[in-house]
C-alpha cells in the first residue's frame, strides 16, 4: 500500500510536469483562443488526472498509515502542493485561463520536489497529534494557504506583464529577486538530489554550545564545518570544511542553504546567459495577451477565497485544537504567531485595496509579500525557529 | 446646518460624494469620469467634524490608513517575537538575563534588555492590539451608519451623469422600449434580483447583505477581544498545576477544595519495532527504536467533596467518575478541566537498607524508609536498632558545606543513620546517599547497605477553568460568519433607465466584476440592449496608449 | 446635533479607554492570586506537631501570624528566630502565630523546630490543601489576619526582625 502511494504520488508529478508544457503550448497556439484550445483542453485534463492520482497517494497513505498523512514536513508540504493543483483547478473552471497554469503548476512541482528532499517514511504519531484535529487544522489550513498562493501566481503574471522590462529598476530588480528564490529552490532540489544520488556522506564531531561532544552527518560537502568539527575516520577522505562555524549555528543546515545558493545562483546565470536577458523579461512575451483586469481580479478573488479557509483552518481550528492539546488555545508558539502574521498581512491587504484603492500593480507585490511570509511560515518556521510544532521538521 | 440640497429635492448630510437619491454628483470632480463609489459617496462623518480634541482623537482612529498601519506595526512586532525564543519557552531553572546570553551571544543580550524576551506580554504590545480594537470599534461605526443611510435611500430613478459613470454602462437604442423592460424584469427576478420600479425605470439589486460582511466580522472580532480582556477580570481563569503520585489522592488546586483527584495509574509508552504497524518501522529506525512516544496516560478518579468544606480536614469524598486522561483527551466536568502536560518516570518512593558488619557482610535487618513519611527509629530486634537523624529528600551541600535539601521532593534522598547494637550502645553515625557514604566520625563497623528502592510514577496535570472560551467562540463563529458574508457574496446593483429615447444600463458589483459581466450577457440576451461596455478597461487601455511591451520590441 | 455628536463621541471614546485601562491596570498592576487582601482569610483547620488542634476561625478576637514555610527554603530560615522572638513578646497581647510547612515529613518539620526552638504552633499541610486555599506559590509567605479575620496584608520574601514586630504591632487586637 504504501508503495503504490508512492507511485502515486510520482505519477502525479510527472503528469503536472506535462500538464505544465500544455498550458504553455495552449499559450503559443495563436490560431484559436487560448482559453478554448486544444493545448489548454488538454493541459486541464492532464492536470486533473495528475490530482486525482495524487488524491490516490493521500488515500493509501492514510490508508497505510492509519492516520491522514500530514503529520511531517514531507507530508504536509505534499499536501500543500495538492491543495495547490487543487485551487488552480477550481480558478481554472471559473476564469478559463491558461497562463495561470503555465504559472501555478510549476510552483506546485517546486513544492512537491522540496517536500521530497524530507524524510519520506510513514512516522508514527506522537501523543500530540493522536487527534481528529489533525486532519481537520492541517487540511483547512493547507487548502487556505494554496488558495492564497493562487493568488501570488496571478499576482506573479501580472507583475510579469505590466513591469517595464526596457530599462532596468527597482521593479525589475524585485521582479528578478522573486525568479531568483523560486531557481534556488529548483537549486535546492537539485543539489539535494545530486548529492544523495552520489550518497555522499560525511561524518563530523563537533562541540556544541553545552560544550558536549556530538556527532553530526552532512549530507553534502561540508563548506562551513560545525563548531570545532573534526572528520571522522570512516569520513577521512571528505572534503575538507572551508570555515567553521560558532557553536549558536547549525552549521549543516546552514551548509544546506549555501549549497542551494550556489546551485541556485549557477543556474540562474546559465539562464541568464541563454537567455541573453532578464528572466521576467524572457517570460514577458507568455503572458502578452493576458488581460490585466482580469489577472487583477483573480488574484484578489484567491485572497477572497482563501482568507476566510486560511482564518478557520489556520486560526479557528488551529486555536480549539490548542485548547485540547496543549491546554490554552493560544501560546505564542512561533508557528501560532507566523499564522497571525500572515493573517494580518492579508487583513492589511484587503483593507488596502478595499478601503484605499490599493489595485493592480500594488496589489500584485502585496501577493508576493504574502506567499513569500507562507513560504516563510512553511519552511522557516519549522526549521529555523524551534517551538511545539518543530516536530514537523525533524 | 451644513446640508446639500440635490436637484431632485433630496437633502444630503454634508460631505457627500453624489447623491444619495439620485446619484447626481454634488462635488463635481471632472479628473476622472468615473465615479468612485467606495461607502456610497456617503458622508464619512470623521472627515467633516474637525473641531474639539474628542474629534481629533475619533479621526484618528476611524482612518482606515491609521489602522492599516496598526496591523502592520503589530505584524512586525510579532515577528521579532519569534526571533529567539519567548521566556515562556525557556528552561525554567535557569535565569532569563543569563539564558539569553548564553545562547544567542550578544544578540540574545540585547533581545533581553530590550525586553522582547516577553513581547507579547509587553505593555507596548498589549496596548498595539487594545489600538486595534479601538481602530476597529471607530472605524465601522464611522462607515456602516452612512453607508447604512446610503443603501435605504438609494432612488430608482438616477441621473444620467450617474449612470454614464458607472464603470458597466450601455446607451441602446431599442424598438420596443416596453417589451424589453419587461423582459429584462422577468429575467432580472429570475436571477434572484430584487427589482423595484419607478417611473417605468428599474433598479435590480442582489446580494446586499454582503456589504454588510465587513462590520458583522469587525463585531466578531472586538466580541474575540473583549473575550480576551476578560481573560484578567478575577474568577474567570483558573491555571493550575498538579503533581500527583500514582497511588495519591490529592486535592484539585483552583476548584476551592470541592474536587479531588486520585492517580491510579501512569502509563507511558513508545512505539516499538515489531510491535507497532510495520509501515513505521523505516521512520523508527531512522531515530531509534523506542525513542518516539506514544502514549501519555494518568488513569484517574475524580472526587467531590461532601460536606462543608474546611481545608486540612479530612475530606469526605464521593467517587464522580473514573477517566484515562491523555493528551488529546483531557478530563472534563464542571467547567474545569484536567489536561496531561508532564511526567516524571521512577521517581523514589520507598529506600531499603541492610544493616550489615561490614567485616563478615552479615545482615541484621532491613529498614525501609518512606521517603514521604520517615520514621524516627526503625527496630531490628535482638539490640539492633536504627535511628534516622537527618532526612534530606533532595539533597545537595549548601554554600556553607552542610548537607541539605533543595525541595521536599524525594528525587536524590540522603540520611543521616544512626546504627545502635549491643556492642557499640553508643552507636556509629553514618551518612548515606545514593552511591555515597561518609562516616563522619571515623571508620564504623557496621554500615547501611542499600538494599532496594520502590519507585513511583508521577503525573504532571494542568488545571484549567476558562469562563472566556464560550465569548471567544461566539466571536469567532460571528467573525467567520461575516467574512463569508463578505468575502463569498457580493452585492449587485443594475439600472435600467429611459433617456432621451434611449434605454440606458448601468451595473454596479463590489467585487467580481468578471462574474456580473457574465451575468449580464446572459441577462441582456436578445433583448436587443448593448453589452455594458467596462469602462475600467477603455479608460486604462486610453491611459497606456496602445501595447508599450518593452520586452518584445 | 453637533453636540449630542461630541457627546456621543466621548462617552464610546471613554468605554474604550477604561476598557483598555481595566486591562492593562489589572494585568501588570495587580496580584494574580485569588487571595486579596481585605477579604476574610479562607478557614482551615490543621493539627501541629503536639497534637493540638486549630481552626483559623477560633481566633477570632485575636490577630493571627500565618506564616508559609519549608525547611529548604533559606529565607524562611533565617526569618524563624525574628518571628518565634516577637511571639514571645506579642503572645500577651493576643496575636497568634501559626507556622504552616508546606507538608514535609514530620522528621525534617521537628528537628527544625527543635534546632531553632521554635515555641508557636507549627502544623503539617499534609495534602497542600491550606496551600491550595492561600493560593502558594512562592515562599516563604505570610498573612496578616486581624482580629475580624480579614486579610490586612500578605508578604512574600524574607522579613527582618523589625518588619516581624511591625507587622505583629498592625494585628494586635
Amino acid at each position: 500500500m504504501a508503495q503504490l502511494s508512492s507511485t502515486l504520488l510520482y505519477i502525479a508529478f510527472i503528469l503536472y510536469l506535462i500538464g505544465t508544457f500544455f498550458f504553455g503550448g495552449a499559450i503559443r497556439d495563436k490560431k484559436e483562443k487560448p482559453s478554448t484550445n486544444r493545448w489548454s483542453m488538454l493541459g486541464i485534463v492532464i492536470t486533473i488526472v495528475g490530482f486525482v492520482s495524487q488524491l490516490g497517494y493521500f488515500i493509501t497513505r492514510w490508508i497505510a498509515a492509519g492516520h491522514a498523512p500530514v503529520s511531517n514536513l514531507f507530508e504536509f508540504t505534499t499536501f500543500f502542493g495538492m491543495m495547490l493543483v487543487g485551487a488552480f483547478i477550481i480558478i481554472y473552471f471559473i476564469y478559463k485561463i491558461s497562463v495561470l497554469g503555465l504559472f501555478t503548476l510549476p510552483v506546485a512541482l517546486l513544492v512537491i520536489a522540496y517536500a521530497s528532499m524530507f524524510p519520506r517514511e510513514i512516522t508514527p504519531l506522537i501523543p500530540a497529534l493522536q487527534s481528529d484535529w489533525l486532519h481537520i487544522h492541517v487540511t483547512t489550513a493547507a487548502a487556505g494557504e494554496a488558495i492564497l498562493a493562487v493568488s501570488f501566481a496571478a499576482g506573479l503574471i501580472y507583475l510579469i506583464r505590466v513591469v517595464d522590462q526596457s530599462k532596468p529598476s527597482k521593479r525589475t530588480f524585485w521582479l528578478e529577486v522573486i525568479m531568483f528564490c523560486l531557481i534556488t529552490t529548483l537549486g535546492f532540489v537539485a543539489v539535494s538530489t545530486a548529492f544523495s544520488l552520489a550518497d555522499y556522506e560525511a561524518k563530523f564531531t563537533w562541540v556544541d554550545k553545552n560544550k558536549q561532544q556530538a556527532e553530526v552527518v552532512y549530507d553534502m560537502p561540508a563548506l562551513v564545518g560545525p563548531h570545532k568539527g573534526t572528520l571522522e575516520k570512516e569520513s577521512a577522505d571528505r572534503f575538507e570544511p572551508l570555515v567553521h562555524m560558532p557553536a549558536i549555528i547549525n552549521a549543516k543546515k546552514l551548509n544546506t542553504v549555501i549549497w542551494s545558493l550556489i546551485g541556485g545562483t549557477v543556474l540562474y546565470l546559465l539562464l541568464r546567459l541563454v537567455l541573453r536577458k532578464r528572466i521576467a523579461a524572457a517570460l514577458q512575451p507568455l503572458v502578452k495577451h493576458v488581460n490585466l483586469d482580469l489577472t487583477d481580479e483573480i488574484s484578489y478573488r484567491a485572497v477572497a477565497i482563501g482568507f476566510p479557509v486560511f482564518t478557520l483552518g489556520a486560526l479557528i481550528f488551529a486555536m480549539i485544537w490548542a485548547q485540547i492539546a496543549w491546554t490554552r488555545f493560544w501560546g505564542w508558539d512561533p508557528k501560532e504567531v507566523w499564522a497571525l502574521i500572515t493573517w494580518l498581512f492579508y487583513a492589511a491587504f484587503l483593507h488596502l485595496r478595499l478601503s484605499r484603492g490599493w489595485h493592480g500593480e500594488k496589489s500584485a507585490w502585496l501577493a508576493v509579500i504574502g506567499f513569500a511570509i507562507i513560504m516563510f511560515n512553511l519552511v522557516a518556521v519549522n526549521l529555523v525557529i524551534a517551538g511545539l510544532h518543530s516536530y514537523a521538521g525533524s | 446646518m451644513e446640508q446639500v440640497k440635490c436637484e431632485c429635492g433630496h437633502v444630503n448630510p454634508h460631505g457627500t460624494v453624489f447623491c444619495e437619491s439620485c446619484g447626481k454628483p454634488l462635488e463635481e470632480d471632472t479628473s476622472k469620469k468615473l465615479l468612485d463609489m467606495r461607502y456610497e459617496g456617503s458622508a464619512r462623518r470623521s472627515q467633516t467634524y474637525n473641531k474639539t480634541i474628542i474629534d481629533k482623537i475619533w479621526n484618528f482612529f476611524s482612518s482606515v490608513k491609521v489602522g492599516v498601519w496598526l496591523i502592520v506595526i503589530t505584524l512586525v512586532a510579532s515577528a521579532i517575537g519569534t526571533i529567539f525564543p519567548q521566556e515562556m519557552y525557556i528552561p525554567p531553572n535557569v535565569s532569563p538575563a543569563e539564558y539569553y546570553k548564553d545562547q544567542y551571544g550578544w544578540a540574545g543580550k540585547l533581545y533581553y534588555e530590550l525586553g522582547f524576551n516577553n513581547l507579547y506580554g509587553s505593555w507596548w504590545y498589549m496596548l498595539l492590539i487594545a489600538s486595534i480594537g479601538v481602530s476597529l470599534v471607530i472605524c465601522s461605526l464611522d462607515r456602516v451608519i452612512p453607508l447604512y443611510r446610503a443603501l435605504q435611500k438609494q432612488g430608482v430613478t438616477r441621473h444620467p451623469t450617474f449612470l454614464q459613470r458607472q464603470r458597466l454602462f450601455s446607451a441602446s437604442q431599442v424598438a420596443d422600449e416596453n417589451r424589453v423592460f419587461s423582459q429584462m424584469k422577468e429575467r432580472l427576478i429570475k436571477r434572484r434580483y430584487h427589482v423595484r420600479e419607478e417611473n417605468g425605470n428599474i433598479l435590480a439589486e442582489k446580494g446586499r447583505f454582503s456589504r454588510w460582511g465587513p462590520y458583522v466580522n469587525h463585531i466578531g472580532l472586538i466580541i474575540f477581544l473583549i473575550g480576551a480582556m476578560l481573560r484578567f477580570v478575577p474568577g474567570m481563569y483558573v491555571d493550575k498545576v498538579l503533581w500527583i503520585r500514582e497511588g495519591e489522592t490529592k486535592e484539585i488546586p483552583g476548584t476551592g477544595g470541592k474536587y479531588f483527584l486520585k492517580n491510579e495509574k501512569f502509563i507511558f509508552e513508545v512505539y516499538e519495532k515489531g510491535k507497532d504497524n510495520e509501515v513505521f518501522n523505516a521512520a523508527i529506525d531512522r531515530v531509534g527504536n523506542g525513542t518516539v512516544a506514544k502514549t501519555y496516560q494518568t488513569n484517574v478518579v475524580l472526587y467531590k467533596r461532601v460536606g462543608p468544606i474546611v481545608p486540612g480536614e479530612e475530606p469526605k469524598l464521593k467517587k464522580v467518575k473514573e477517566y484515562n486522561i491523555r493528551v488529546n483527551e483531557p478530563l472534563k466536568y464542571d467547567h474545569y478541566a484536567l489536561y496531561q502536560v508532564d511526567f516524571k518516570m521512577n521517581e523514589p518512593n520507598k529506600m531499603a537498607f541492610n544493616l550489615i558488619d561490614k567485616a563478615t557482610n552479615q545482615s541484621f535487618g532491613t529498614v525501609t524508609v518512606d521517603l514521604h513519611n520517615p520514621q524516627s527509629s526503625y527496630n531490628l530486634g535482638n539490640g539492633y536498632r536504627v535511628e534516622l537523624l537527618s532526612y534530606f529528600p533532595d539533597f545537595y551541600f549548601d554554600d556553607d558545606g552542610n548537607p541539605a535539601t533543595k525541595s521536599k521532593i524525594p528525587n536524590n534522598p540522603a540520611f543521616v543513620f544512626k546504627m545502635i547494637t549491643p556492642d557499640k550502645p553508643k552507636g556509629e553515625v553514618s551518612f548515606v546517599a545514593i552511591r555515597q557514604t561518609i562516616e563522619p566520625f571515623g571508620n564504623n563497623k557496621y554500615k547501611m547497605a542499600f538494599a532496594g528502592l520502590d519507585t513511583r510514577n508521577v503525573s504532571g496535570l494542568t488545571v484549567r477553568r476558562d469562563f472566556t472560551l464560550w465569548i471567544l467562540g461566539i466571536g469567532g463563529v460571528i467573525f467567520m460568519i461575516g467574512l463569508i458574508q463578505g468575502m463569498y457574496w457580493n452585492h449587485r446593483r443594475i439600472w435600467l433607465q429611459r433617456v432621451n429615447g434611449e434605454v440606458w444600463l448601468a451595473a454596479h458589483t463590489n467585487k467580481n466584476w468578471f462574474g456580473l459581466k457574465n451575468e449580464m450577457k446572459h441577462i441582456i440576451e436578445g433583448t436587443g440592449l448593448a453589452m455594458p461596455i467596462d469602462q475600467a478597461e477603455v479608460e486604462k487601455k486610453a491611459a497606456q496608449g496602445g501595447d508599450r511591451n518593452g520586452a518584445t520590441k | 446635533m453637533k453636540k449630542q455628536r461630541l457627546v456621543v463621541r466621548t462617552v464610546i471614546l471613554l468605554l474604550l479607554l477604561s476598557a483598555v485601562g481595566y486591562t492593562i491596570y489589572s494585568n501588570f498592576f495587580t496580584e494574580k492570586t485569588s487571595i486579596k487582601v481585605g477579604a476574610t482569610a479562607p478557614d482551615f483547620v490543621l493539627t501541629d506537631l503536639n497534637g493540638k488542634s486549630h481552626r483559623l476561625s477560633d481566633y477570632r478576637g485575636k490577630g493571627v501570624f500565618l506564616n508559609f514555610w519549608g525547611t529548604w527554603c533559606k529565607p524562611c530560615e533565617r526569618e524563624m528566630p525574628y518571628i518565634n522572638r516577637q511571639y514571645e513578646a506579642y503572645k500577651q497581647q493576643g496575636v497568634e502565630v501559626l507556622a504552616v510547612n508546606v507538608g514535609e515529613p514530620k522528621l525534617s518539620v521537628q528537628k527544625f523546630i527543635d534546632q531553632f526552638g521554635l515555641t508557636f504552633p507549627v502544623a503539617i499541610d499534609r495534602e497542600d490543601q491550606v496551600m491550595n486555599a492561600y493560593d502558594i506559590d512562592q515562599l516563604p509567605a505570610t498573612f496578616l489576619i486581624d482580629k475580624n479575620g480579614k486579610i490586612k496584608k500578605i508578604i512574600t520574601g524574607t522579613m527582618t526582625e523589625e518588619m516581624v514586630q511591625q507587622y505583629m504591632e498592625s494585628i494586635k487586637p
